[in-house]
């Protein structure tokens, strides 16, 4: 059984704290300097001028040990595409010829700052598995040492303020990657989702806002910033509302193993067959089989095959992973060839 | 739903596009909420529309409503009637903050705006060329700027004292 070592992969995508069900904890804090307009409405000098302060106060602050800058519109798109892909800037903020960039903590690339996105800075803690806390901890101090220096738009009674007001008061986006493949199967997947619904709270695909939950992967966060303490957001996610959907989801597979034993195994070798012989592979079909196979790999019916192996493979079948792991340009139909080629490599034929 | 069967299609922005589904825009909730609360406070619009625009900025509430972005801290003071109602809905009736609060003493809004009209001026006087103006602007500028140095030494991350919010809980 070949599992070969990850060459490029994310620290956030190791096995982190219930990384059966929880792939990534993220946390992200929205920012603004004090009398300076918010970007949307700053000209290009402004903007330079933001950029500038900002490098000055993010690289003087200490927050790790090796911060790498990079201005974006310096960056080709293919580069650009890859620092999506990772979860390390957004869609949004890899489009465009306006000045900014991004500071990310080297080489774990857990801390990442965006500058110039839709707020001056969007800073954010990734971490594997379920760790909200520790990534709570880790970009509060790093707010802390910026704000050290500089003035934050900050009210009162609005709190830290921000572009959009669905951001103001905390600023804070608590999000966590969830791989829900049992209650996909068992059909229940729906009420998690009316359940979150009703509890004011997003859920959205491996990508983000807009993106299908592709592999079973659902982002769930919260979309209220006015009038809670971080402390209460944090504690609502990592003390209640994850660990139920935790719980749900390995009795779900519990379920599954114990009842439809067949069908079940059938399943995730099956998705294991596909990739290990597929001479194509489109992105979206790679990610929905690697889903199945990480499942059949955390309940252990398939042996041989590791978990970091499967949640790398899902971060390098991406397009822009792709093309920078095999050091080509390729159109679509190449991508196929080379995904299904990549695929092979890992898990072995 | 096709002769009776669900079909589950799986499409990316570009694809849905293609197909004329219609892709979740960004903002939505905002836009949403903007968009519910014209329609159930048709007069509280009019008043909206006809609001003077923001001092520091010149952002208006119209722009607001179709970009649901504001312009600047200035913002938040100058629509702050039209905004409450909103902030209330977004944040399931959360209307003040509670939770971290700047370490530094931090700024009055009056201040924000202060420095704000400072930059733009400097900014214009060097655009037009005006290097005398723009000379006294920056020492005025560095002028507020010092006047709100860190209440704390910048090297301390503890310690510092914090105000109570208005709504703050132990």
């Amino acid at each position: 059984m070949t599992t070969s070592t990850p060459t490029i992969g994310a620290e956030w995508l190791s096995n982190g704290p219930d990384s059966d069900v929880v792939i990534s904890s993220r946390v992200r804090l929205a920012r603004n300097f004090a009398g300076f307009n918010f970007v949307a409405r700053s000209p290009r000098a402004e903007r330079l001028q933001i950029l500038e302060l900002a490098q000055q106060r993010i690289m003087g602050s200490g927050i790790a040990p090796s911060i790498m800058w990079i201005n974006l519109t310096e960056l080709p798109p293919l580069e650009r595409s890859v620092l999506v892909e990772r979860h390390l800037i957004s869609k949004q903020h890899a489009k465009g010829d306006e000045p900014r960039a991004v500071a990310i903590s080297s080489p774990d690339e857990r801390v990442a700052i965006m500058v110039n996105e839709e707020d001056h800075l969007r800073l954010q803690c990734i971490r594997s598995g379920l760790a909200l806390s520790e990534a709570f901890a880790q970009i509060n101090d790093a707010d802390d040492r910026i704000e050290a220096n500089i003035d934050y738009a900050y009210s009162p009674r609005f709190g830290y303020l921000t572009a959009c007001p669905t951001n103001v008061g905390t600023g804070i986006r608590v999000s966590v990657m969830l791989h829900l493949p049992g209650l996909k199967l068992t059909g229940e997947i729906e009420k998690v989702r009316r359940a979150a619904k009703g509890m004011s709270l997003a859920v959205r695909g491996f990508y983000g806002e807009g993106s299908e939950a592709v592999g079973d992967l659902y982002q769930l966060s919260n979309q209220t910033t006015l009038g809670k303490t971080e402390r209460s957001i944090l504690q609502e996610f990592e003390g209640s509302i994850i660990p139920k959907v935790i719980e749900y989801e390995r009795l779900a597979r519990r379920s599954l193993i114990d009842r439809r034993k067949a069908l079940f195994e059938d399943q995730v070798f099956r998705a294991l067959g596909t990739l290990r012989h597929a001479r194509l592979l489109k992105a979206d079909e790679a990610t929905m089989l690697l889903g199945l196979v990480r499942l059949g790999v955390t309940t252990g019916t398939i042996t041989g095959v590791e978990l970091r192996t499967v949640n790398h493979l899902l971060l390098i079948t991406q397009p822009a992973h792709l093309q920078k792991v095999s050091r080509k340009d390729l159109d679509q139909a190449a991508r196929r060839v080379e995904r299904a080629r990549v695929v092979r490599q890992y898990l072995g034929t | 739903m096709r002769n009776g069967q669900k079909i589950e299609k799986h499409l990316c922005e570009q694809c849905a596009k293609d197909e004329g589904i219609q892709v979740q825009q960004q903002h939505a909730p905002i836009n949403e909420l903007i968009t519910k609360f014209v329609m159930t406070h048709g007069e509280g619009v009019v008043t909206a529309v006809k609001s003077p625009s923001c001092s520091c900025c010149g952002l208006t509430f119209a722009e607001f409503r179709q970009r649901g972005l504001l312009g600047c801290s200035e913002c938040y003071k100058v629509f702050e009637p039209q905004l409450s109602p909103l902030l209330e809905r977004a944040h399931e009736g959360g209307m003040h903050h509670c939770g971290k609060t700047p370490k530094r003493a931090g700024l009055s809004l009056d201040r924000q705006q202060r420095l704000m009209i400072l930059r733009k001026q400097l900014s214009d006087a060097i655009a037009a060329e005006q290097y005398e103006k723009a000379a006294n602007l920056r020492d005025e500028l560095a002028g507020v700027e010092t006047s709100i140095r860190p209440i704390q030494p910048a090297s301390s991350t503890e310690g510092a004292p914090r105000r109570e919010m208005p709504g703050e809980r132990a």
